[in-house]
């Protein structure tokens, strides 16, 4: 009996893909530790391995190997399925993911959509799991969750709709061909589509940061005043999936960011296109998630609330209005 | 109706802000009632580091009870020393060198200092940035190691004695103090432009948590609390002890009374010490720093004596009562920090959960000296 080779394919990259939003959870905390440290002045983990490289490694045995408490209390079905709400998406995403012309596991159609699709379901993860734990912390925590990312889903969507018009495609891979050859066709200059092309990567990237729960809109978890927020009962790896589901939607927020307005794996000089441009690109994107992490205190939740409801909506659904007047003017 | 009965109108519930969470540093537990995230009612509840310092007082002589004073205010411990002997002396009559009295307020300057900049790097660490707190540690490791040079520890000096202090400073620690205000004056203008002009930062501060001079005199707060609401109140000037009448120097006022006025003060009074200590070291006296006549076995005169001084968190006040024996009868201490918490209740009222929790980061708090 022969296996069809489509199948043999997609078991690889399904493979590679978990072990690629593993890896990059683990060491990801560690690129996140090494550039706290040195941001603040002092080394960063240095013990474990050289330049601490097998840091992680120790931290997820430690992880692992604790003991999974089920407070008294807590909803048993939501406190588990909620960390693993919101690992599968973020690893499901991943699938639709072009990294470069051959390296995509799924080439959809509507690729867009599912990363985006995939993508709400995090805030659900969040949402159960700090309701399943029956904490007043996590459950305000909760409440700031859903309704940070009812904000923040519409000037991110908006401006997404806005890159699908440019593109006339939802699929990611056409949409990164379209920007071949050189940095001046990438979308982030493409200035005769719409002029505010960069101010719509940067509000892109801002709901990105809002999305992923990240600092300074780390609302959710805000260790200084919820203690930690959604995961304030989970203990070991329960913590540890959520952990790892936050930096997997980090990294697909960024390969996001990358393929829409970055040209994907395009080189910027026109030379060797190729995954490893794609890869450059996102990690100096996550690079800069955690720079500002480290650099600015958290905002408020209600200073959150205005600024994507007063300034972020109305600035992206402008953007819309001018690209569709500028398509009909410029491309009929 | 009752007041009680009132909240449970509306549907609240009450959450448990400590005695562990990393907003009240250290073991304070404030009971909210909370209407989603506002503030309904907050209630501070001490008493979970009580150590019956002024019951401790009169069990042990006069000089034993000395290291108590420093470990109330671990941060500015320098200042309680100072505050204590100082009260002692007058109850014992005993006349201080000037060489000593200058040595005791370039250290305590510098104690408060470290203290100020320990209180930043929390305060932005309560605001959710966590890098200018190890700046700020790395500036205050400097003082530290000035101070542990001259007075042999760290943190709980109990460095000076009834009638001067322990050690004369070494030919190190002037050039030392000069090259750390040197370096201090350097970086001033980079926490300003990392911290202070931060747009989240005031966002989160300006116009948010105020505190009206009414309330600072209805709950009796002192120092940078008060001084941020408009309050010119500095007993460094206005009941001056020690050298401090013969120094230069301003006391920072700022009427607003908002999160963001009383961070000021405290980054003012930063650059103020620093001038202090400037003009104390360039006076600073030849001669001893222990007075010669000061008694072994101290038995102060039969009275009743009071003296406060200006701490890091205000004015700490110690009514000392001698009735002529080698324990103290009675001692009162007036701890700063708890009457600048007792206005929390009443200032947090109607706030949400994280303005809430910069107005108590504002107030600067040290749970040990609160329960004493």
């Amino acid at each position: 009996m022969s296996v069809h080779p489509e199948v043999i394919r997609l078991l690889i990259f399904l493979v590679g893909i978990i072990a690629f939003a593993a890896l990059n959870a683990a060491y990801l905390v560690w690129l996140e530790r090494k550039e706290a440290g040195h941001i603040q002045r002092r080394i960063g983990p240095k013990e474990v391995g050289w330049f601490g490289l097998l840091q992680p490694l120790a931290d997820g045995i430690k992880l692992m190997t604790k003991q999974l408490i089920v407070p008294a209390g807590v909803d048993p079905v939501l406190f588990r399925i909620a960390p693993i709400l919101v690992m599968i998406p973020a690893i499901m995403s991943f699938v639709t993911i072009p990294f470069s012309d051959t390296l995509v596991a799924r080439n959809l159609d509507i690729g867009l959509l599912a990363v985006f699709a995939f993508a709400s379901v995090n805030v659900l993860g969040l949402l159960l799991g700090a309701w399943g734990s029956r904490n007043k912390y996590a459950v305000i925590s909760a409440a700031r969750v859903v309704s940070q990312n009812v904000a923040y889903e519409i000037p991110m969507l908006v401006t997404v709709v806005t890159m699908v018009m440019i593109s006339h495609t939802m699929n990611l891979t056409k949409i990164v061909g379209q920007q071949m050859g050189g940095f001046w066709h990438w979308n982030f200059f493409n200035l005769t589509a719409s002029p505010l092309m960069p101010v719509a990567f940067l509000i892109f990237f801002v709901c990105m940061l809002a999305e992923t729960n990240r600092a300074p809109f780390d609302m959710a978890e805000a260790e200084s005043e919820l203690i930690a927020g959604a995961f304030t009962e989970y203990p070991g790896m329960g913590f540890g999936v959520f952990f790892m589901g936050e930096y997997a939607n980090i990294v697909i927020g960024c390969s996001m960011a990358t393929i829409l307005f970055l040209g994907g794996w395009d080189c910027p000089f026109g030379l060797y296109p190729g995954v490893h441009w794609f890869l450059l690109k996102m990690y100096l994107l996550i690079f800069t998630v955690i720079w500002i992490r480290w650099t600015y205190p958290r905002t408020t939740f209600y200073g959150l609330l205005n600024l994507s409801w007063k300034i972020l909506i109305p600035i992206s659904f402008f953007n819309l209005l001018l690209t569709s007047a500028m398509l009909k003017v410029f491309k009929p | 109706m009752s007041a009680f009965a009132q909240t449970q109108l509306k549907e609240t519930f009450v959450i448990n802000l400590g005695p562990q969470h990393p907003a009240t540093h250290g073991v304070l537990r404030v009971k909210l009632v909370m209407d989603g995230e506002y503030i309904v009612e907050a209630e501070p509840v001490l008493g979970y580091i009580h150590r019956m310092h002024e019951k401790m007082g009169e069990n042990r002589t006069w000089a034993q009870f000395m290291p108590n004073t420093g470990r109330m205010d671990y941060l500015h411990a320098l200042a309680y020393n100072h505050g204590y002997v100082t009260v002692v002396e007058r109850a014992a009559g005993i006349k201080v060198p000037e060489r000593a009295e200058y040595i005791r307020v370039i250290t305590a300057e510098l104690n408060r200092i470290s203290s100020h900049l320990l209180w930043f790097g929390a305060f932005v660490l309560d605001l959710g940035g966590f890098t200018p707190l190890l700046y700020a540690f790395d500036d205050r490791e400097q003082i530290l190691d000035l101070l542990e040079s001259v007075t042999g520890s760290r943190l709980t000096y109990s460095y000076f004695r009834f009638g001067g202090v322990y050690n004369d400073i070494d030919g190190n620690f002037v050039p030392g103090a000069l090259a750390f205000i040197k370096r201090l004056r350097e970086r001033m203008p980079m926490y300003h432009a990392l911290v202070t002009k931060n747009i989240i930062l005031r966002k989160r501060l300006e116009d948010i948590g105020f505190i009206t001079p009414e309330m600072c005199r209805k709950y009796g707060a002192t120092g940078p609390v008060a001084r941020g609401s408009g309050i010119n109140f500095d007993v460094r000037k206005h009941e001056p002890y020690s050298i401090y009448p013969e120094l230069d120097f301003d006391v920072p006022v700022y009427p607003k009374g908002d999160s963001m006025a009383r961070y000021l003060v405290r980054m003012d009074e930063i650059e103020q010490s620093m001038r202090i200590v400037e003009q104390a070291i360039a006076k600073l006296p030849e001669g001893p720093v222990m007075a010669e006549k000061a008694p072994k076995i101290l038995k102060p005169a039969k009275g009743d004596y009071y003296h406060a001084v200006e701490t890091a968190r205000g004015s700490f006040g110690l009514r000392v009562v001698s009735d002529g024996t080698n324990t103290p009868y009675r001692l009162k201490l007036r701890s700063p920090t708890f009457s600048n918490l007792s206005l929390f209740g009443e200032a947090c009222q109607g706030m949400l959960l994280p303005d809430a929790l910069a107005l108590m980061g504002s107030l600067d708090l040290v749970i040990p000296e609160i329960d004493r």
